[in-house]
């Protein structure tokens, strides 16, 4: 199970936080979240502690612990095996590790550049 | 109709299976004629949330949604009682929370042996809403166990490998895990879900009768897989 790398910004497990989250850097999120969350251009870890009510948009998304609304990412979505997500799931990219759990659909965008 | 009754249900999650064997369907050579030569199709799988799935339809161009109706009917807020006192599981409220779909969204879906394992106050409910989430002429895939499987059959997962090749999987289920005293977590392991009943061909075209047509294939395993069509 990965860590967050030392200098990533990090959101605690005994953090609860209810509203619009965003910003430009990568964020490693292991308490809770209800709401939204916009990173464009940047990476959220969902951590195994971590539970998740937004909807999410993002570059890249991994999802350890539990994530509940849709996912948008413009590059790639990794469930890890400790994930529970509930919502729709839009990337370029999937990976699903076996014993994810996933309910909701999964569209691959094509990379229309060029 | 009913012949197997399970005990208790199960808990929690499905957790990661055993071993995997390998079977050819000719139910599913017969789907994948028909994904193979079309585009941006839209697929529902009804079973436990598999990667080979998954890859199988996105790598297509199709849209794949994943539901595992097995795990949601173990939720204990659907218990209730009938006008008998019976204990029955919400089909209202399971209807509610899942197969939220509009009308006519899947081209196909893919039922693999729900049916056999369903608790059997929910099968005609969301038989009836598969067929709402159908479009006309899509296709349901279906597998039933004929009464030679036995009581004990184990519930698997399958996971398209080819055009005609299913891999299963035994689905093992992971009960709540408990913290000890000295702080350790225990996790108690429990089979999986148990075969509710054995349908004839007569009881599977009752419970698909609003359909346009069905197809019956006799596979070697004790198997009849069912394709219909909306």
């Amino acid at each position: 199970m990965s860590t967050p790398a030392s200098g990533l910004a990090q959101i605690g497990k005994s953090v609860v936080i209810k509203g619009e989250l965003s910003g430009s850097e990568d964020l490693y999120l292991d308490g809770q979240v209800e709401g939204s969350i916009a990173l464009k251009g940047n990476s959220l870890t969902v951590g195994p502690n971590g539970t998740v009510k937004a909807s999410v948009d993002a570059k890249g998304v991994v999802v350890q612990g539990k994530l509940e609304g849709n996912i948008q990412a413009s590059d790639r979505v990794d469930l890890r095996k400790s994930a529970i997500v509930t919502g729709d799931i839009s990337a370029q990219r999937i990976s699903i590790e076996e014993g994810a759990f996933l309910k909701g659909k999964v569209e691959i965008q094509r990379s229309d550049a060029k | 109709m009913k012949f197997f009754r399970g005990s208790s249900g199960p808990e929690t999650l499905p957790a990661q299976a055993s071993q995997k064997l390998t079977r050819r369907s000719s139910g599913l050579g017969e789907l994948s004629r028909s994904w193979e030569s079309a585009d941006d199709l839209c697929v529902l799988d009804l079973g436990s949330t598999s990667p080979t799935n998954i890859r199988h339809f996105t790598e297509r161009g199709h849209r794949i949604y994943s539901e595992d109706l097995l795990t949601a009917s173990t939720d204990p807020e659907l218990l209730t009682k009938d006008e008998q006192g019976n204990a029955v599981l919400d089909s209202r409220k399971f209807l509610a929370d899942n197969l939220v779909y509009p009308a006519a969204h899947f081209d196909f879906i893919l039922c693999w042996n729900l049916p056999d394992y369903l608790d059997e106050s929910l099968v005609k409910p969301v038989v009836g809403r598969l067929w709402s989430v159908l479009k006309p002429g899509g296709m349901l895939l279906a597998f039933f166990h004929t009464r030679d499987a036995g009581p004990d059959s184990p519930c698997h997962r399958f996971h398209i490998v080819g055009a005609d090749t299913l891999e299963m999987q035994k689905i093992v289920l992971r009960r709540e895990a408990r913290r000890a005293p000295t702080g350790a977590v225990h996790t108690a392991i429990s089979d999986g879900f148990q075969l509710q009943r054995v349908f004839n061909n007569r009881h599977i075209e009752t419970l698909f009768r609003d359909f346009a047509s069905i197809k019956f294939f006799l596979a070697r395993d004790n198997v009849r897989e069912v394709l219909v069509v909306r």
